[in-house]
């Protein structure tokens, strides 16, 4: 790594954490549990290093953990999207809901 | 290596941070949230494709196997019954920081013993992070699947043996960064944060819960930022500082409406105030009332305020609920649901469980807008709720919960409490609500009390 590289890394944790910050501030607290799943879910774009790690095939030991590293991101992906897009379509509102 | 490639891999990454910020700035309002949780996804499937295009990749067999098997078991972990989202939000927290602690261990070998000291101390924040999240998530899991006891346990000198491992840990990542060669140490380091995992929930109760399902969150995604800056992945760095970020505003404001802090929480002080409170108890009269006295007195209401909690969860009674709310709102009675920050066991449980009731969702109120409600409500219904409503916590300094912002339930002209017995609650806390005279209680199991009053207000449906 790097100078360069961590001083633009640092910047881009500095800057997302803010917009972070401003953006998840204004979730409303009814939404807060699809918050934690959906937030989850992006979390799970780690998969990206774990495919390179397992795909490079630089060890056996590297693939062995990238493999089993994807299974476990990729199974939060899915999983994380599919229930937050679950609960999310509950939510109705009095005014759209039939009587 | 198709020229050009490391910019449209690129690009891929740009564009999927992007969506993911705005995913998350569509959800601030449930009208926009789905097209959130699209944009989440159509970031994920960009970034992902992008990355298989990477030229460095010789081998796509495992990718496809990884892929595939984590498909196969995110459905039915997507699938879950929404009374298990709470353990299942616990699952995925240690499912997401078990890849982050395995590819940075990978990651480690790869490289030891050359390792930069910036690089080493990043990768070792990485892992222990990732580390404890990962055991401590499970153990969050267990307890809340009740696999697990759910009540804490305490020992003496328990947070000296937790901040002695945490320390060990910490030694161990400092000596790593000045010597990389030291690899027969970084097993230990690692197997270090995941007892330390184990050990930081033990003593951790139910009620606790929320505060502590959003901390891990943070870890998680504090440990993805890290991975971030080992990888140089700045779109990785995003998705971390993001979810750290949300699970860090939502662990203050769990802590903030337990009024305690996070080390309060974390080095548990619940399990050991217990004891100095139960002597106050004594056999004090408290009025109760039967479902017909129940429904009538909810019939003659204008406005009525109902108040749910973890044991509604418990007693599945979200549906009876909404029956009742259909019958009482069909009589005119204006209902709504004043929800505590803490109510239930993640930071908005109950609202996704009465919105899956089919309750909508103006109809539930927080803390903030709940409470100047009190004063005009006839009637404050408490179902499965018990400390979030204790008057001690404004009023009696020597409680343990003093202070505790809560929800005015006995401002409220009665006060209807459903419960099971006069059994205090989680932390052992005598509830004074229980004894005023304009409180009734319902003794019983919710979702049996809130049927029997159902059935009495759609049998005598004419008056009202």
């Amino acid at each position: 790594m790097v100078k360069a590289d961590l001083i633009n890394s640092l910047y881009v944790f500095i800057l997302a954490a803010f917009i972070g910050f401003e953006v998840i501030r204004r979730v409303s607290p009814l939404l807060h549990t699809p918050l934690m799943s959906l937030t989850n879910a992006l979390d799970a774009i780690a998969v990206v290093g774990a495919i390179i790690l397992a795909g490079e095939h630089k060890s056996t030991l590297a693939t062995v953990l990238g493999t089993v590293a994807i299974v476990a991101a990729t199974s939060n992906a899915v999983g994380g999207f599919i229930i937050t897009d679950r609960m999310l379509k509950m939510f109705k509102s009095s005014r759209t809901q039939k009587p | 290596m198709i020229p050009g490639s490391e910019y449209v891999i690129e690009i891929t990454y740009i564009v999927a941070a992007v969506l993911f910020i705005l995913a998350l700035k569509w959800l601030s309002s449930p009208v926009t949230a789905r097209r959130g949780v699209w944009a989440g996804e159509a970031g994920m499937v960009l970034a992902v494709a992008g990355t298989l295009l990477y030229h460095g990749i010789v081998d796509y067999k495992w990718l496809a196997v990884g892929l595939v098997l984590g498909a196969i078991i995110g459905v039915p972990l997507g699938n879950v019954g929404m009374t298990a989202v709470p353990q299942r939000t616990a699952l995925s927290h240690a499912f997401g920081a078990l890849c982050v602690t395995l590819v940075g261990t990978a990651e480690f070998y790869l490289r030891a013993p050359n390792v930069p000291p910036f690089m080493m101390s990043v990768l070792s924040l990485e892992v222990i992070l990732g580390g404890l999240t990962v055991t401590g998530s499970l153990m969050a899991a267990g307890k809340l699947q009740e696999i697990l006891p759910q009540r804490p346990i305490t020992y003496k000198g328990q947070n000296f043996v937790n901040l002695a491992m945490l320390a060990i840990a910490v030694a161990i990542a400092v000596r790593l960064v000045l010597h990389p060669e030291a690899m027969v140490l970084y097993p230990f380091m690692v197997g270090i944060a995941l007892v330390f995992g184990v050990m930081m929930i033990v003593p951790i109760g139910g009620a606790d819960m929320p505060t502590v399902i959003s901390l891990l969150n943070s870890y998680a995604g504090l440990s993805a930022a890290a991975m971030g800056f080992v990888l140089n992945s700045k779109l990785l760095i995003v998705a971390g500082s993001l979810d750290g970020a949300s699970g860090f505003i939502l662990s203050v404001n769990m802590s903030k409406a337990m009024n305690r802090s996070f080390t309060n929480v974390l080095f548990g002080a619940f399990g050991q105030v217990q004891t100095s409170s139960a002597a106050a108890v004594e056999a004090r009269p408290v009025h109760s009332a039967t479902p017909e006295e129940a429904a009538a007195i909810l019939s003659a209401a204008n406005k009525v305020v109902i108040v749910p909690g973890y044991g509604m969860a418990v007693a599945q009674a979200q549906h009876k609920v909404r029956e009742l709310y259909d019958l009482l709102t069909k009589k005119g009675v204006d209902v709504k649901f004043g929800i505590h920050p803490v109510a239930g066991r993640m930071p908005g449980h109950m609202n996704v469980l009465l919105a899956e009731a089919d309750i909508p969702y103006d109809k539930l109120m927080d803390m903030d807008e709940a409470n100047p409600d009190f004063p005009q409500t006839d009637v404050a219904l408490v179902i499965g709720a018990n400390d979030v409503t204790n008057p001690a916590a404004r009023s009696d300094a020597g409680s343990p919960i003093y202070g505790m912002p809560i929800l005015d339930v006995d401002k409220a002209r009665t006060v209807m409490v459903i419960k099971r017995s006069m059994n205090p609650g989680f932390a052992g806390i005598d509830n004074p609500l229980y004894y005023l005279d304009n409180t009734l209680m319902l003794f019983g199991d919710a979702k049996a009390f809130v049927g029997s009053i159902v059935r009495e207000l759609s049998g005598g449906g004419g008056h009202g």
